[in-house]
C-alpha cells in the first residue's frame, strides 16, 4: 500500500481504538441484554436494584395499629374504616422518629373529595351521601362537628 | 444415472432431515426442567386491574402517588391521574381531569382549561363515571423500543423502568407512548413514568395508589399466579384494555370500560 494511503489509515485505526477503549471505561460493567431480550431488555442491571431501594413512604394501616390502637379500633366500627389513616394524616415515612408529628389535612376540600354530591349514575360516587358546601355551614371545618373517626357520632 | 423416482425420494428425505432440529434428539431431564421453572425470574408478571364502577373520583391515589414517588406536588405532571367522563343526552362527551384529579372532583362543573368551566345539569346526564389511568406496562412497550441509549427497559417481571443516570432526555419515549403516561421529571430532568411502585411491589407491598384507594377500585396482581384474585377476575370476567389496536399489549385491565374512554 502506498504511504499516503497507509498513514491516514493508521490514524483512522487509532481513533477507532480510542473510541473502543473510552467506551470500555464509560459503559458500566452490568450493562447488557436482560431477560426481556435485546429489544426490551437492553439496560444497566444495577438500575433494577436502584429502584428497589427507593424509600417507602406510605406504610399502611397496620403500621399505625400498635401505638394508635384506640383510633384504629374506633374507625373500624364506622363506614370510614375503608379509608387509610395516611389518606388524611399524610405519609408516615419513619414516624415517630421522622417525622415526629404528621400534618393532618383538616380542610373541607379533603372531605368534599367524596362528599361533594355528583349525580353520576354509573359511578359509586352517586351512592355516597353528600352536602352542598355553599349552604352546609360554609367556612367551618367539618371536624368541628363531625368526628372523622366516627362521622355521625352524637348527630343522628 | 439418477432416476426421477430416486431424485424425488432423496429430496424428500433430505428436506425431512434438515427440518428436524437438534433439540429433537435431546433427552428431556425432568430435574433440569424443574430447576429452570423454579429459578425462572419470569414467574412474576405484574398486572393492574381497575374497576371503574367503584371509582368515585376522590383522587386519593393521585395524592398518594405524588408523595410516595417524589413527583413535585404542585407541578402539573403526575404518574397516575383520574379522568371524569360525563356523557349527556345529546350524545356529547365531556371529559376533564383538573390537576390530574390530585384534589379529587369537588365540583359538578367540567374543567375546560384556561379557567373556563362548563355547567351540566343533572337531568341531562346519560352516564358519567371516573377512569383512573396509569402506565400500562405493555408487553410490547413502544417507549422502550425507541430509546436510543438503553435508559428505559422492561424488567423480567414486566415492569418498564427508567434509568435516571442513563437517560439523555431526548423525549422519544414521551412521544412514543400512545397513552401519554410519560413526562419529564421537573427535578431530575429525565423521562418519568409509573413503575407500579417497584420499590413496594418487590417488597410484597401493594402500590401506593392501591393502598390509598378506599373503594378497592385499583388492584395489582401477578398474572402468572393462577390463584391470584386479580388473575381470576381477568381470566373469568369481562375486562377491557386501552387502545388495543396499537398492538402494545397493555397490562392494565379495566372493568366497565366504555367506548368514549380514550
Amino acid at each position: 500500500m502506498k504511504n499516503h494511503v497507509l498513514r491516514p489509515f493508521i490514524v483512522f485505526l487509532g481513533i477507532v481504538a480510542l473510541i473502543l477503549i473510552a467506551r470500555m471505561f464509560f459503559v458500566p460493567r452490568d450493562f447488557g441484554i436482560g431477560e426481556r431480550g435485546y429489544m426490551y431488555g437492553w439496560h444497566r442491571k444495577g438500575n433494577e436494584q436502584d429502584w428497589k431501594n427507593f424509600k417507602v413512604k406510605y406504610q399502611g394501616k397496620e403500621y399505625c395499629k400498635d401505638c394508635h390502637t384506640d383510633r384504629y379500633n374506633s374507625i373500624n366500627k364506622t363506614p370510614h374504616r375503608i379509608i387509610e389513616c395516611e389518606d388524611c394524616h399524610g405519609p408516615a415515612i419513619d414516624h415517630p422518629s421522622d417525622p415526629p408529628k404528621l400534618t393532618i389535612d383538616r380542610s373541607r376540600e379533603l372531605c368534599l373529595r367524596c362528599h361533594y354530591p355528583l349525580p353520576y349514575p354509573t359511578s359509586g360516587r352517586s351512592r355516597i351521601r353528600g352536602i352542598d358546601p355553599d349552604t352546609h355551614n360554609p367556612g367551618t371545618e367539618c371536624s368541628s362537628c363531625h368526628n372523622p373517626h366516627n362521622p355521625m357520632e352524637g348527630l343522628r | 444415472m439418477i432416476t426421477r423416482r430416486d431424485f424425488l425420494r432423496h429430496t424428500a428425505l433430505g428436506i425431512a432431515g434438515v427440518a428436524l432440529p437438534f433439540a429433537a434428539f435431546e433427552i428431556v431431564d425432568p430435574e433440569k426442567l424443574m430447576a429452570r421453572e423454579s429459578s425462572d425470574p419470569s414467574k412474576v408478571r405484574w398486572v393492574f386491574l381497575v374497576d371503574t364502577y367503584k371509582c368515585v373520583g376522590c383522587g386519593m391515589c393521585v395524592k398518594a402517588c405524588k408523595l410516595e414517588n417524589e413527583v413535585p406536588y404542585d407541578a402539573n405532571v403526575t404518574r397516575t391521574w383520574v379522568e371524569r367522563y360525563v356523557i349527556t343526552k345529546d350524545g356529547k362527551v365531556h371529559a376533564d381531569t383538573p390537576k390530574g384529579a390530585r384534589d379529587g372532583f369537588t365540583t359538578a362543573k367540567i374543567d375546560l382549561g384556561e379557567g373556563k368551566f362548563e355547567n351540566i345539569k343533572a337531568e341531562d346526564i346519560d352516564k358519567a363515571f371516573f377512569v383512573p389511568k396509569l402506565c400500562n406496562q405493555c408487553d410490547n412497550p413502544p417507549c422502550v423500543q425507541v430509546c436510543p441509549v438503553g435508559a428505559t427497559y422492561q424488567a423480567a417481571d414486566g415492569v418498564v423502568l427508567v434509568d435516571r443516570t442513563w437517560c439523555i432526555g431526548c423525549g422519544y419515549c414521551i412521544m412514543g407512548c400512545p397513552y401519554g403516561v410519560r413526562f419529564f421529571h421537573p427535578v431530575y430532568r429525565t423521562a418519568e413514568k409509573c413503575n407500579f411502585c417497584y420499590h413496594r411491589i418487590t417488597k410484597g407491598m401493594k402500590t401506593a395508589c392501591v393502598d390509598a384507594c378506599p373503594f378497592g377500585a385499583r388492584r395489582i396482581g401477578n398474572i402468572k399466579d393462577p390463584n391470584d384474585p386479580v388473575t381470576k377476575i381477568i381470566m373469568t370476567e369481562r375486562v377491557g384494555v386501552l387502545k388495543e389496536e396499537y398492538g402494545t399489549k397493555p397490562q392494565v385491565f379495566y372493568i366497565g370500560l366504555d367506548k368514549e374512554v380514550r
